[in-house]
């Protein structure tokens, strides 16, 4: 009895066991938390260096046309201006995304609801198959069929935004698709009925209520792709041309932040305003994950109420 | 326009769209197979790659690769699991699992082109490891980590609730309930996980450019020292992987058939992207089958 | 439904060997402020059945859990659960000792997805037991008194979710035994099973009463007056009434408990 008592006040086995389990778990975590401040605090502090170093100001940085990090200007000052490569990687996300939404919304409503069988029999496994492509292959695509056909139409070299647009285009498809499937299955079945019901044809009830429904999962689709096109590296510096010029139309080579960052990081030296310059381009990449993810979290938290 | 031509209308231009989205598929896969297919042989599979003169194969390249995500695999599969045991068994409804949650989808959308340089940063440049395997198979680590998480907690999470209060109720504790009853319902699920997540791995090079390096130096495939620095097993030299090879002969321009090359390579990696998909399929489901006595 | 008085209460201390008793047990799930179980003072006696009955929602398997401190996750309790001298609803308190001997079956059957025999010995090497004579016999006898031996002797290895509803309840049970708890709970342990298979059970409880103190759930009225000796009767998150179990059901004190038992509730 008393050996029972004492066994139930005292630690056992079980304790040590579950102290372990919390041990290795808590570790596991700690790591990964620690990896994404490291990843913050390095790229930050290294993008920063530009400003805080060099004393480059960081509106002329942000509006500068001019990309030349090694020289100087007349007025003594280094050349760092990336509005070409932010207005490169906002136009070349913006257009895909826009290209691709309604593609990916049609597909997405023929396999959830015109033809739920048939359709989404073959179109599923096809769309993840799509997904993972590697993105060097998009790009190497890209640069033999999209770069030659649009040289043959416009001239020129055919690079620029235009290619750019097309392969991410058909890169961020399959995820905007697949994830614009998911939120129109979120939709619970008895609001198509109850709209079916009261006479509504098929189209009135897909406008009306079926994506009025899943607006905020379909608007968090986009976004998803969205960052996934602004953050496309390789597939984009194949096909983008790689002069740091500001566009004027569709069709001149141009350069993205990341295709600028895959091109010259290797080609600079550590500490050096030139390679500073281009972790400021990665430090505006990052923020705009950051962007990207708040503005998920915010249609996110909308949607939930809204439902 | 009465409400059923409208309907009529929408139907058709929703039936155009899907009609080209599957002409731009076709075309693509029919790219891929028409134009690489022909260029796989076994002289192609089985050669070095040669940068200035044609007829160079990919042996090195997919080599190193493979030894890449095993290696990556390695590392991020038992930190991805601790994690997502965490995440599932542990943690508690408040602040601070908000907070890791938000790390953690911080950390998936990260394009991977900035993990690369936080690589190349850290291991690459501050602690002297040089363009290596190693410092690759960390840069993919910290891109499939927030992946393998998410699938990892999603099959523990997918495990009834009633499996742990039995396991509780014996005077089991949470770790061993964990380790011996909760796991093993959710390994097809963990399985097919990790098999995905090997075929983004396997398929990545935005973040390998500068981490693993662009050079595929000679390897000796009969020396099995991993310290020697002609060792293929040397996890410090520097491994051009299948993937990075198809941007480099493409952005350097030097090697003549270029072209041919990457057609043949990017059907190679489509080639192992897809059996990495059906045999995650094919493995859940026979684990599946299997553990639930046949029913 | 009909609102009774739930200050008035009867509740008697039975005079045999006490087992467990609660006293003023409060149990507010998550961050409620609102307690789904207030007050809770019960003594079960020792190798008896006892039997909680009550409407759906009235708290029983709240306060059936908190017994083997399985809500410590999800609720705080209040109050004390004494068993043997001590408070075990105490956060120094071993839990995993508390529940190796405290068992516990749940409503729906929750075999592992092991094979039959491992199902019963995977908790018993986790103790230490290795010897695998030891094992074996313990798979036997508890099987046994689950009366689940003769249907599956031969069938050992394979796997537990094969099995029927009603043996895979008389598995847990056999797992939950062979374990040797002191105490056994069960939250509507035949609520998934066809007449059959519930009166098989019964007989077994019945058997199992002579070697264990077991306190039960059920919806079904007549199983409580068939099976058990005491009886407590829940209501809105508190225990309205406790006796023995022909005096709750012939000559209840309290008037929800009469309207409960005839049928007349709500
Ligand atoms: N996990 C939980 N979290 C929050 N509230 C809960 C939880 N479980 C039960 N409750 C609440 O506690 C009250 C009592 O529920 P309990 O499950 O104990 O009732 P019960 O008597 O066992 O009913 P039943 O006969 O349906 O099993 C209910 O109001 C219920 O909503
Ligand atoms: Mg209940």
């Amino acid at each position: 009895m008393d050996d029972i008592q004492k066994k139930l006040m005292s630690p056992s086995k079980a304790s040590r066991e579950d102290i372990t389990g919390r041990i290795i778990s808590y570790t596991c975590i700690a790591a990964i938390i620690i990896l994404v401040i490291s990843i913050l605090y390095f790229i930050t502090s290294r993008g920063v260096a530009t400003f805080t170093t060099n004393h480059v100001n960081l509106w002329q940085f942000l509006s500068g046309e001019e990309w030349n990090p090694g020289t100087l200007n007349d007025h003594g000052q280094p050349q760092v201006g990336a509005l070409p490569m932010i207005v490169t990687s906002f136009s070349v996300t913006i257009l895909a995304a826009l290209l691709a939404t309604p593609f990916a919304i049609a597909v997405a409503l023929f396999m959830t609801d015109i033809a739920p069988k048939n359709g989404a029999k073959f179109l599923q496994p096809v769309i993840e198959l799509l997904v993972g492509i590697p993105s060097v292959v998009y790009g190497f695509i890209g640069l033999t069929v999209v770069v030659p056909a649009i040289r043959h139409i416009f001239g020129g070299t055919g690079s620029g935004i235009l290619a750019g647009t097309i392969v991410l285009f058909v890169m961020v498809l399959p995820t905007i698709t697949s994830l614009a499937v998911d939120a129109l299955r979120a939709v619970p079945a008895y609001f198509r009925s109850a709209s079916l019901a009261l006479g509504a044809t098929r189209f009135q009830t897909i406008y009306k209520v079926l994506l009025r429904a899943a607006m905020p999962r379909l608007l968090t689709a986009v976004i998803f792709g969205m960052a996934r096109a602004f953050g496309e590296a390789l597939a984009v510096q194949m096909v983008i041309g790689n002069a740091v010029l500001m566009p004027h139309n569709l069709v001149t080579p141009t350069a993205t932040l990341t295709s600028q960052l895959t091109t010259n990081i290797g080609n600079t030296i550590m500490g050096t305003l030139p390679n500073n310059a281009l972790w400021s381009l990665a430090l505006i990449l990052l923020l705009m994950s950051l962007v990207f993810n708040l503005i998920i979290r915010y249609i996110g938290k909308r949607g939930e109420i809204k439902s | 326009m009465t409400p059923h031509q409208s309907d009529r209308i929408a139907t058709q231009l929703i039936n155009l769209l899907v009609g080209i989205v599957v002409l731009i598929l076709l075309f693509l896969l029919g790219d891929i197979v028409l134009s690489g297919f022909p260029h796989i042989s076994w002289h192609f599979l089985t050669s070095p790659s040669s940068s200035f003169s044609a007829g160079g194969g990919v042996r090195d390249q997919l080599f190193n690769s493979l030894y890449l995500l095993v290696l990556t695999l390695i590392i991020s599969f038992p930190l991805a699991l601790g994690s997502a045991i965490y995440l599932s068994e542990y943690a508690g409804d408040n602040w601070f699992t908000g907070l890791i949650r938000t790390a953690i989808e911080v950390l998936s959308s990260l394009p991977s082109v900035v993990v690369g340089l936080f690589g190349y940063l850290l291991f690459v440049i501050e602690f002297h490891m040089g363009f290596s395997i190693l410092s690759g198979a960390i840069a993919l680590t910290f891109f499939n980590l927030p992946l393998l998480v998410r699938s990892i907690e999603g099959s523990l999470h997918a495990v009834p609730n009633s499996q742990r209060e039995a396991g509780s109720a014996l005077g089991l504790s949470n770790w061993r309930t964990i380790r011996g009853i909760i796991l093993p319902v959710a390994l097809p699920g963990i399985l097919t996980g990790i098999i995905l997540s090997a075929g983004r791995v396997f398929g990545e090079a935005a973040a390998l450019i500068y981490t693993a390096g662009q050079s595929a130096p000679l390897l000796d495939y009969s020396n099995w020292n991993p310290t020697s620095s002609s060792s293929f097993l040397n996890p410090m030299r520097p491994a051009e992987t299948l993937a990075v090879h198809i941007w480099k002969v493409n952005t350097e321009g030097v090697t003549p058939d270029a072209v041919s090359i990457s057609a043949g390579a990017s059907a190679v990696l489509i080639i192992v992207i897809l059996i990495f998909n059906f045999g995650a399929r094919a493995i859940g489901n026979q684990m599946y089958k299997k553990m639930t006595g046949g029913k | 439904m009909q609102a009774y008085d739930l200050s008035q209460t009867h509740i008697v201390t039975p005079a045999e060997e006490i087992a467990l008793s609660t006293n003023q047990l409060q149990v507010y799930y998550g961050n409620s402020k609102h307690a789904s179980m207030s007050d809770a003072s019960l003594s079960f006696p020792r190798f008896q059945i006892t039997a909680l009955i009550g409407a759906s929602g009235s708290g029983k398997s709240t306060y059936l859990r908190s017994l083997n401190r399985l809500n410590d996750r999800i609720a705080r309790i209040k109050g004390e659960i004494i068993y043997r001298h001590t408070n075990i609803n105490d956060s120094k308190v071993n839990v995993y000792e508390v529940r190796k001997h405290i068992g516990m079956v749940f409503q729906k059957p929750n075999p592992f997805a092991k094979s039959i025999s491992e199902n019963i010995t995977f908790a018993l090497k986790a103790q230490g037991i290795t010897n695998r004579q030891e094992l074996k016999q313990r798979v036997e006898t508890s099987l046994k008194e689950a009366a689940l031996w003769d249907e599956v002797k031969d069938d050992l290895n394979k796997s537990a979710l094969a099995l029927s509803g009603g043996q895979q309840q008389r598995l847990c049970i056999a797992r939950a035994i062979a374990m040797k708890p002191d105490i056994l709970l069960l939250d509507e342990p035949a609520s998934a099973l066809d007449p059959i298979s519930t009166t098989k059970l019964e007989v077994t409880l019945k058997e199992l009463a002579k070697n264990y103190t077991i306190i039960i759930v059920t919806h079904n009225m007549q199983q409580a007056s068939r099976i058990s000796t005491y009886t407590a009767f829940f209501h809105l998150g508190h225990v309205l009434e406790y006796d023995r179990t022909e005096r709750i059901f012939q000559t209840p004190m309290i008037q929800a408990t009469h309207d409960y038992v005839t049928g007349n509730f709500g």
